[in-house]
């Protein structure tokens, strides 16, 4: 096994270069692609299952408890979203409790590419990221230049991390090199004028690509892209991110690693509310990609009301009582 | 035990355990769910009394050693009570139309599932299996087990064998201490169900849900006798198996006790049946789903610590993948967790008993004797106890003792192959024949290799699934008669 | 409704239960607003019953086929559990159903007792058949060539019944049961004189886990609500039981089910008594037979 970077360092760019004759022509992408072994979803769903009766009590729960925290990317992305609200949200995001100081902070804020300013000026140096959706999110459907435009606009603001969607109709219509194409130019345009890069997580909208061989597939295409983070969903269809296809990118970016050398994080989200849930997910990243993933550098939950869940059971491990939602705040 | 520090290279696992920052805490199942009385009776018409000769056994937690009961043990003059108690209760039972024994059997049903934590825990202590198998596999199939032998009761005119079927008489029924109630339900409900009484010996070193079954006959009601429970060691089966009043015959074990039994019966009229131990091969293509392929390789070897007669206890891979499927399989291995079967986050429990310990430990050393290569994970075993952790022997050859005997443990042997001929060849080249599987995702492939395949249930990109409504029995040396769906009726019936 | 011991201690006057449709696991009064008068036996009024109305019966056919897809994608074992809770909640209210029955069918209470036995057993023995009925009618088929071939049952779909006019209960349940236990979802027009005991089973299977839609139960006129089922484009299947005594009307539903060739269980003299076979289940079952390649062999080996 090859010695492991991180995406998202210096030396990753040759590690993929490495990879460049599977990416060399439409046709060179697509037989690599599918010669990925099968998913049975059967299968698959069974493990993630399995995994998911994981009793996690006392102190892993409360050590679970703030690693989500930690993780959670906080969301809002309302076309009602106003500066007020993304000003409360980063507010919560640096100080979740405001009656246990001791809380995590969030490990960012995901607004809009017009909202990366404020967020950006509210947060300071918090030490809590500003990420932005940019290419047209959340469908996706815009020519190129927009998608880049929007990209650039979003860094130039400021975001420190910035999430993309693929183009889910090139990739189900079997053009995997234009999708391959989009990100390679949209991990251009995250460059900062002194060289820096915003991470790019790169979302598949699993949710649309509906089978699991097309999820394996897609996080392959998008690590070879130069995806810092592989993310499941937008959150804005009707299935999110699921133990199982959460589990399958995990099992992805492990087997990319092993044969690259190239670490790449997973975000799930959308649909993650309660701590139960999102203490099934780190056991899905334990029990697969273990210590190593187990970060907020590697692993993170696009999450909004999660953290209100999370705080209340935080507040039951430290008081011995069931907390309720006046006790948690709104934003 | 000691035997497993051996040989134990280091993995650079992905998963360093102890120290690792998400280490689970202790998840224990509340023991306070089960009861266990400090004595238990032998069940013979409805009460329970002590055995005639006064002799009582002692089982213990294989986990702890500590004693949980101690149980009558049953003798010849015990068998032919409870032969003749089941005996008088045949005529009325067998009488009853069938859909009111399907009532019966549908109390029994629902009186697993009200007491199935109870029940899981008691199963989880007495055999030593972790409770997450014991409350999310063993216990729902006992329930369904009943439920769907219940719905047979009055619908055997449209099972195919005749319009009126009929019972055999008193069965006589032999089970093991790997699935103690499971076993007991594969036995008890399709005898109930066509009109047959019952005398069920349970395995010496797990009577205890046998016993608790009998209060559970008892809470629905069951006319006294129609289910006869005598704890015992091989001398009451034997007796049990012999006695002139039994009509039927069935038993799981291990092959040489079941020679044993066809050796008795021979020249007589009783029925038969055998499930019997098995050397299952699990066949990976190249082509496989490999990461769903890992999990059933370890589900077929490692679920209920490979004391399974259908375990997949020799892997057949490709050789082209042979060394990727390995470096997984390794790497999954280092994430079992071996330990106090009734904490919820156990995959793997203790071994049921010192004699079964010895006999895998044996096999193990001769497995590294002869050369093949040995490797567990690196895992911390419990002072007290059985335990054994899992093992895999890789260079095995068809000659190798690990790749022919039933180790009946967690133990797997893995073996190559080139061709699909020569999986289906080596697959087939065991006196045994219970089950297979085969992993690829090409379906004709499978079909193909499935039609060679000399084994009772062959399992595609899956392992160890049971249901009851799945028929379930061996070729060959594995026995004969199944058990499950339609055709798990006509052991029980005179057809 | 009849209560003696209001009439013998006069102390209290007894609650009147207000009879309701139920549709989609609701139990809405008819669209219409209009209510018939339901009698006993000897001509007692009982209740003021829905009347239901075309649209309901249009209600009704969207609600099953809502709940086709997760009741008939359900496991057996599923289906088979819920159909037992639906007995052992009838068990539970065995004395309202005797009563029911009683003044519905001028059953003498032994008899009437005896009927809802049956009809709780009936539930039983269909309880025991989802999963063992593809057992009975499906099944390998040894083909020449190299070829697995497997023949399955499947429900066909939402199924208009037209429940038995005379056995309102008993042959109701032996009518409905048989269609939602393969996985088919119902719409079940009741007796029209005697609705009474057919509304009171929705209570029952509204608390036995059944989803909501998987029966759907009109009161009403006959004459009115089946023409509408049986010429209903989303419906698949027709059981006439209750029109076994008018040809007329089951020869005009039977013409309008061919539209869109609807599966039809013509009427017939039934014994609801007696055990029943696996007909009312076949008659309402699909069987799709499924082919693929089972390899043939090699296709080297070394010649040398």
């Amino acid at each position: 096994m090859p010695t492991t970077v991180p995406a998202h360092g210096p030396d990753a760019a040759a590690r993929l270069a490495s990879m460049a004759d599977v990416t060399a022509s439409d046709a060179a992408l697509r037989r690599f692609l599918h010669g990925l072994p099968g998913v049975d979803a059967v299968g698959l769903e069974a493990r993630a299952a399995s995994l998911g009766t994981r009793s996690i009590k006392t102190t892993a729960k409360a050590y679970a408890i703030d690693l989500a925290i930690s993780m959670i990317d906080l969301t809002t992305l309302e076309g009602a979203d106003t500066p007020g609200k993304v000003r409360a949200l980063s507010a919560k995001g640096v100080n979740p409790d405001p009656t246990d100081r001791t809380t995590p902070r969030v490990a960012a804020i995901c607004v809009y590419p017009d909202m990366v300013a404020t967020a950006k000026e509210a947060l300071g140096d918090s030490g809590v990221h500003v990420a932005s959706v940019a290419t047209a999110f959340p469908a996706g459907r815009a020519a190129l230049p927009v998608k880049l435009a929007d990209t650039a606009d979003a860094v130039a603001a400021g975001a420190d991390e910035v999430d993309m969607v693929i183009d889910r109709g090139a990739f189900l219509a079997g053009r995997y090199l234009k999708v391959f194409e989009e990100i390679k130019a949209v991990r251009e345009a995250c460059r900062r004028p002194d060289g820096s890069s915003a991470h790019l997580k790169v979302i598949f909208e699993n949710g649309e690509l509906a089978t699991y061989d097309n999820i394996r597939r897609a996080s392959w295409l998008g690590m070879l892209a130069g995806a810092d983070f592989i993310k499941t969903s937008t959150g804005k269809v009707a299935v999110n991110a699921t133990p199982a296809n959460t589990l399958l990118m995990l099992e992805a970016v492990r087997d990319f690693r092993a044969a690259t050398g190239v670490q790449v994080g997973v975000k799930p989200a959308g649909g993650i509310r309660t701590s139960k849930d999102a203490i099934k997910f780190l056991v899905l990243v334990n029990e697969t990609v273990g210590d190593e993933w187990l970060s907020n550098e590697w692993f993170r939950f696009g999450a909004s009301s999660l953290l209100n869940d999370l705080l209340m059971q935080r507040q039951k491990l430290s008081t011995g009582r069931y907390s309720g939602p006046d006790y948690v705040t709104v934003d | 035990m000691t035997q497993t520090k051996k040989n134990q290279q280091p993995q650079p696992a992905a998963q360093p355990k102890p120290g690792s920052a998400f280490a689970y805490a202790p998840a224990p199942e509340s023991r306070s769910v089960v009861d266990i009385a400090p004595s238990y009776g032998l069940f013979i018409d409805g009460e329970f009394s002590d055995a005639a000769d006064g002799r009582v056994f002692k089982t213990v937690s294989p986990s702890s050693e500590e004693v949980l009961s101690e149980v009558a043990q049953a003798g010849e003059a015990d068998v032919d009570r409870a032969v003749r108690a089941a005996r008088k209760a045949f005529a009325s039972w067998s009488a009853l139309p069938g859909s009111e024994r399907a009532k019966y059997l549908f109390r029994i049903a629902r009186i697993v599932q009200e007491r199935s934590r109870e029940l899981a825990v008691l199963e989880s202590l007495d055999n030593g299996k972790p409770i997450r198998e014991t409350r999310d596999a063993d216990l729902p199939l006992v329930a369904a087990h009943f439920f769907y032998y219940a719905g047979w009761a009055d619908k055997l005119a449209h099972a195919g064998f005749g319009p009126a079927p009929r019972p055999l008489g008193v069965a006589g029924q032999v089970i093991p201490w790997n699935f103690p109630l499971l076993m007991l339900a594969w036995k008890i409900a399709p005898a109930l169900a066509t009109g047959n009484t019952v005398v069920l010996k349970p395995a010496e070193t797990t009577p205890l849900s046998a016993l608790f079954f009998a209060d559970i006959c008892r809470q629905a009601g069951l006319p006294k006798g129609v289910v006869n429970i005598l704890p015992g060691y091989g001398d009451a089966g034997a007796a049990l198996v012999a006695h002139e009043g039994v009509d039927k015959v069935a038993f799981t074990g291990s092959t040489a006790v079941g020679k044993q039994i066809a050796r008795t019966v021979a020249g007589g009229s009783k029925k038969l049946t055998l499930e019997l131990g098995g050397k299952g091969a699990n066949i990976v293509f190249d082509d496989a789903p490999i990461d769903q392929a890992v999990e059933g390789i370890v589900n077929g070897i490692f679920f209920n610590q490979g004391q399974v007669c259908c375990a997949g206890s020799r892997l057949l891979v490709q050789e082209s993948v042979a060394d990727e499927v390995l470096d997984a399989l390794k790497r999954r291995l280092s994430t079992l967790r071996v330990g106090d079967p009734l904490d919820k986050n156990t995959d793997i429990g203790a071994i049921n008993s010192a004699e079964q310990l010895a006999r895998i430990t044996a096999l193990a050393e001769a497995g590294e004797a002869e050369g093949a290569e040995r490797w567990s994970p690196a895992c911390e075993l419990p002072s007290a106890g059985y335990w054994f952790a899992p093992t895999l022997f890789t260079g095995v050859t068809q000659a190798h003792r690990v790749a022919r005997e039933e180790i009946f443990g967690p133990v797997l042997s893995v073996l190559t192959f080139r061709t699909p001929a020569e999986a289906v060849e080596k697959a087939n080249n065991t006196p045994y024949g219970l089950s297979a599987g085969i992993w690829t995702e090409k379906g004709s492939r499978i079909l193909s290799v499935a039609n060679q395949l000399r084994a009772g249930v062959v399992w595609a990109n899956t392992f160890n699934k049971f249901d009851p409504t799945s028929p379930f029995g061996g070729y060959k040396e594995s026995g004969f008669g199944r058990e499950g769906g339609r055709h798990g009726l006509e052991a029980y019936l005179d057809v | 409704m009849s209560d003696k011991s209001e009439k013998a201690e006069a102390v209290r006057l007894s609650v009147f239960k207000t009879y309701k449709l139920f549709v989609g696991g609701k139990f809405p009064r008819s669209e219409s607003g209009r209510v018939y008068e339901v009698t006993d036996a000897k001509g007692k009024w009982l209740a003021n019953a829905p009347q239901s109305s075309r649209k309901d019966a249009r209600d009704a056919v969207s609600a099953a086929r809502k709940a086709f897809a997760g009741w008939s994608g359900a496991t057996a074992y599923n289906r088979g559990q819920i159909l037992y809770r639906v007995a052992e909640m009838l068990e539970g209210r065995r004395e309202q159903f005797v009563r029911e029955v009683g003044e519905a069918e001028g059953l003498s209470k032994s008899k009437a007792a005896a009927v809802v036995d049956a009809a709780i057993d009936r539930w039983v023995w269909y309880a025991g058949w989802t999963d063992k009925i593809a057992q009975v009618v499906g099944g390998a088929n040894p083909v020449a060539g190299p070829y697995f071939n497997l023949s399955s049952p499947e429900p066909t779909g939402v199924v208009a019944v037209v429940a038995p006019q005379e056995s309102s209960f008993l042959g109701l349940v032996s009518v409905v049961a048989p269609v939602i236990a393969t996985g088919n979802t119902a719409v079940v027009v009741t007796s029209e004189r005697a609705p009474l005991p057919a509304l009171s089973l929705g209570e029952v299977l509204a608390t036995s886990d059944l989803p909501g839609g998987v029966v759907n139960i009109l009161s009403g006129r006959t004459s009115e609500v089946a023409p509408t089922l049986a010429a209903h484009m989303d419906v698949n299947a027709l059981d006439l039981a209750g029109t076994v005594d008018d040809a007329a009307l089951a020869k005009e539903l039977e013409i309008a089910a061919a539209d869109n060739l609807k599966r039809v269980l013509r009427p017939q003299a039934v014994d609801w008594a007696a055990e029943p076979g696996t007909d009312r289940m076949t008659a309402f079952l699909e069987t799709k037979t499924v082919w693929h390649p089972a390899g043939a062999g090699a296709a080297s080996g070394s010649a040398y």
